[in-house]
């Protein structure tokens, strides 16, 4: 069977998700961190005999090498080199969509345009005669519609055949204008002389790259002569047009685009913004426009938790019935070492986790409902006034608001941040921000010590309390050691769009399925391996006069886990904790739903008649609610999980930034959780 | 005059960016050139300037609006 891959590029907010959901419905994948590129969504799908490998590259406005995002998309055509490239167009915005169209058409592959939501334009009263403008451009033209599925198997069939056919006769005929080609030519006869390319369409592409002061590609070329020959030709350019090469370029391929538009596009009425405009007048109100944001976040938080509770309970009594049904294959009072591992270690971790479920799903489908409805870069422009005081702009917003998914993602987003100061700063402050594992550390807390009235706002108090810390210490590292100038910003606000449900699912999905990935490999063998630390080496003989608790707390202290916990205790004495937080923070640090169930391990060894009290009930027992606080905010600020570290590490491309990240917040949680606790007791808040 | 110095709703035409080349051609590609018509949509006087272009809404921090000249 013939197998081809294809590539869809386009601009951020063109419907591409939307068309390469539809393309691949289930059948694809995010690559996996830590360590293995997530850049590349990938998928496949079917066309006829044909079997198609989809890579969805990052939504960019152009191929430059303005921030990491736009190089990936470039050298994954430049590199890869798909067998097509399908550009995915706005069709009500079609002028600036084609500039980056006509940048990928440049680079001589084959093209197909993909011009998505078409039924739009078309209501919009934009009408285009698709015919004359594909003979303007010199590449086929599919009308689409991806959230209804109308035009993709005809996308999807120009695209095999595009790749049939191969290497295009021509690249669109730009009239770049007689300077700018003598140029191009001056320019490309030297990158022959000095064999960088033979292909001529390569070295014009080059040429063109170079004259624009394209960095990248200068720093392949270690010609001195050729640099003195770009930097003369653009001197020149400079002095003839009275503006610099770049501009007098981006302006000739404009002309091309609107000149092309005119013939073969007729707008009847300039609707497309008038319902979004009506809603930004208030959602981004100079007044209404914060409270509106931080009431939709309450709003967030307060359906995670309201909606997800019954659910949780279902679960939370299925894992139980699982627990006693294997634990009743064993003999009552049975000491059998493997029903304590599938009772007490696997279930009792794993499960303990997977409870969780719902409300990690709850806050997955919020938070893709805000991505997709278009809300996301509202909250940035409502934020930046905000950031700004803290020496980052408002685009640094929207990685924080993904980190309260995951933050491994988060860390990723801060790509589009084209500041290497601000990227950094973003992302060693990213892990205050609270993701959804913690939220199981929460969910667990606050019902055991907090009644019913005070859980939501709590929840919502220990997420304003990261929040707040991300801004103090952004700040903090803006005029330390990431001093320096602010860079300009520059974002699309993307019209409001009806979020669709399987968009959203898929979102959701990508999500929760790498939490239950998680839950079955990491926590499973984190599980494991506390369980065994929780449960070796037994105590040989114990004292018989001794009340069942007490036998089970000499045990306990015996094993390893025990030995470690009380090798910590001196140090976590002053925050309130005993040795089994102790070792519940060891494993928090694989990752922090492991806290969850190494408690669950922890308070459920030695249980012999499997008459199991809810792991709450004991938590009340046996700490004071300014303990859970104090747990709750250690765990928040505290050392983030090795998959953050990774990627920090991956991102930040040092071992420095990761192990100040790892350091810096592990000294802050336990100087703050210090401070929280002492006086707390001191004042006695919550101890009782 | 800077496009920061714009009160919303009026249109004004785009002369010139000051600005480093890779923020230049970033400009560009989004559509801001030499010659295109701006509408100013929201301008408090301090945080981001929101304009409309070729039927984009388009925000831009401050700062960027201070280097924006327009007519």
């Amino acid at each position: 069977m013939e197998r081809i891959t294809m590539a869809l590029a386009g601009n951020p907010n063109s419907g591409k998700t939307t068309l390469f959901n539809s393309l691949t419905g289930s059948r694809q994948h995010v690559g996996n961190y830590p360590g293995v590129t997530v850049e590349k969504k990938e998928g496949t799908c079917r066309f006829e005999e044909t079997e198609v490998n989809v890579v969805d590259l990052p939504g960019t406005y152009s191929l430059t090498a303005y921030s990491a995002e736009e190089l990936v998309a470039r050298n994954y055509i430049l590199e890869e080199k798909p067998d097509v490239v399908v550009d995915v167009i706005d069709a009500s915005n079609l002028e600036r969509n084609l500039y980056l169209a006509l940048q990928v058409m440049e680079l001589g592959v084959p093209v197909v345009l993909a011009f998505n939501m078409s039924d739009m334009a078309r209501a919009r009263g934009i009408e285009f005669d698709i015919e004359l403008l594909s003979s303007l451009l010199g590449v086929p033209i599919i009308p689409t519609v991806g959230n209804k599925n109308t035009g993709v198997q005809e996308m999807l069939g120009a695209a095999v055949r595009a790749a049939r056919a191969g290497r295009p006769a021509r690249v669109p005929d730009i009239h770049y204008g007689e300077e700018i080609n003598q140029a191009f030519e001056r320019i490309k006869d030297r990158l022959r002389e000095c064999h960088t390319t033979t292909d001529d369409r390569e070295a014009r592409w080059m040429a063109i790259k170079l004259l624009e002061d394209d960095k990248e590609v200068a720093a392949d070329i270690r010609s001195d002569e050729l640099h003195e020959t770009v930097r003369l030709e653009r001197a020149r350019i400079e002095s003839v047009f009275g503006d610099s090469a770049e501009t007098v370029i981006a302006d000739r391929r404009y002309g091309f685009i609107s000149g092309a538009c005119q013939e073969a596009v007729r707008s009847t009425v300039e609707a497309r913004h008038t319902r979004s405009d009506r809603i930004d007048e208030i959602v981004i109100h100079r007044l209404w426009g914060l409270p509106i944001f931080l009431g939709l976040m309450y709003l967030v938080f307060w359906l995670t938790f309201t909606i997800g509770t019954p659910p949780m309970h279902w679960l939370d009594s299925l894992f139980g019935w699982l627990g006693q049904t294997i634990g009743g294959l064993w003999p009552k009072g049975s000491d059998s070492i493997l029903k304590s591992l599938l009772v007490d270690g696997i279930i009792g971790g794993v499960g303990g986790v997977m409870v969780f479920l719902p409300n990690i799903v709850l806050l997955f489908l919020a938070i893709a409902a805000l991505e997709d409805s278009g809300y996301m870069a509202r909250a940035a422009f409502l934020m930046d006034r905000v950031m700004h005081k803290i020496g980052l702009h408002g685009k640094s917003f929207i990685p924080m608001l993904t980190g309260l998914g995951c933050t491994v993602p988060a860390i990723m987003a801060t790509r589009t941040l084209e500041s290497q100061r601000d990227r950094l700063t973003t992302m060693l402050v990213l892990p205050l921000v609270s993701c959804g594992a913690r939220l199981t550390i929460y969910t667990l807390i606050i019902p055991a010590f907090f009644p019913e009235q005070w859980r939501a706002p709590m929840l919502w108090i220990i997420y304003v309390i990261g929040m707040g810390l991300a801004v103090l210490c952004a700040k903090l590292l803006r005029s330390t050691i990431f001093k320096g100038e602010t860079v300009p910003f520059v974002m699309e606000l993307p019209p409001y769009r009806m979020p669709t449900l399987k968009g959203m699912a898929i979102h959701m999905w990508e999500r929760a399925g790498l939490y239950l990935k998680k839950a079955g490999t990491i926590i499973l063998a984190v599980s494991v391996i506390l369980w065994a630390l929780t449960s070796f080496p037994k105590v040989q003989d114990t004292d018989p006069h001794a009340s069942p608790a007490e036998r089970q707390a000499a045990e306990l202290s015996y094993t390893l886990a025990g030995r470690i916990g009380h090798a910590m205790e001196p140090i976590i004495k002053p925050l309130g904790f005993d040795w089994r937080i102790g070792t519940a923070m060891i494993g928090a640090f694989a990752a922090k739903e492991v806290f969850v169930a190494q408690m669950g391990i922890v308070y459920s060894i030695g249980e012999a008649d499997g008459e199991s009290t809810p792991l709450r009930d004991k938590l009340r027992a046996a700490y004071s609610p300014l303990v859970g606080f104090c747990i709750m905010l250690f765990m928040l600020i505290s050392a983030p999980c090795m998959a953050t570290i990774a990627v920090t590490r991956r991102e930040s491309n040092s071992w420095k930034w990761a192990l100040f990240q790892l350091g810096g917040l592990t000294v802050m949680a336990y100087v703050l959780t210090l401070a929280v606790y002492q006086l707390g007791t001191l004042f006695g808040i919550g101890i009782k | 005059m800077p496009l920061s110095a714009v009160p919303p709703g009026r249109s004004v035409v785009l002369r010139r960016i000051r600005s480093g080349c890779v923020l230049g051609l970033h400009l560009a590609a989004m559509g801001f050139v030499p010659g295109v018509p701006l509408d100013v949509r929201q301008n408090t006087g301090n945080g981001p300037v929101i304009v409309g272009l070729k039927g984009t809404r388009v925000m831009l921090g401050r700062g960027m609006a201070e280097k924006m000249s327009v007519e």
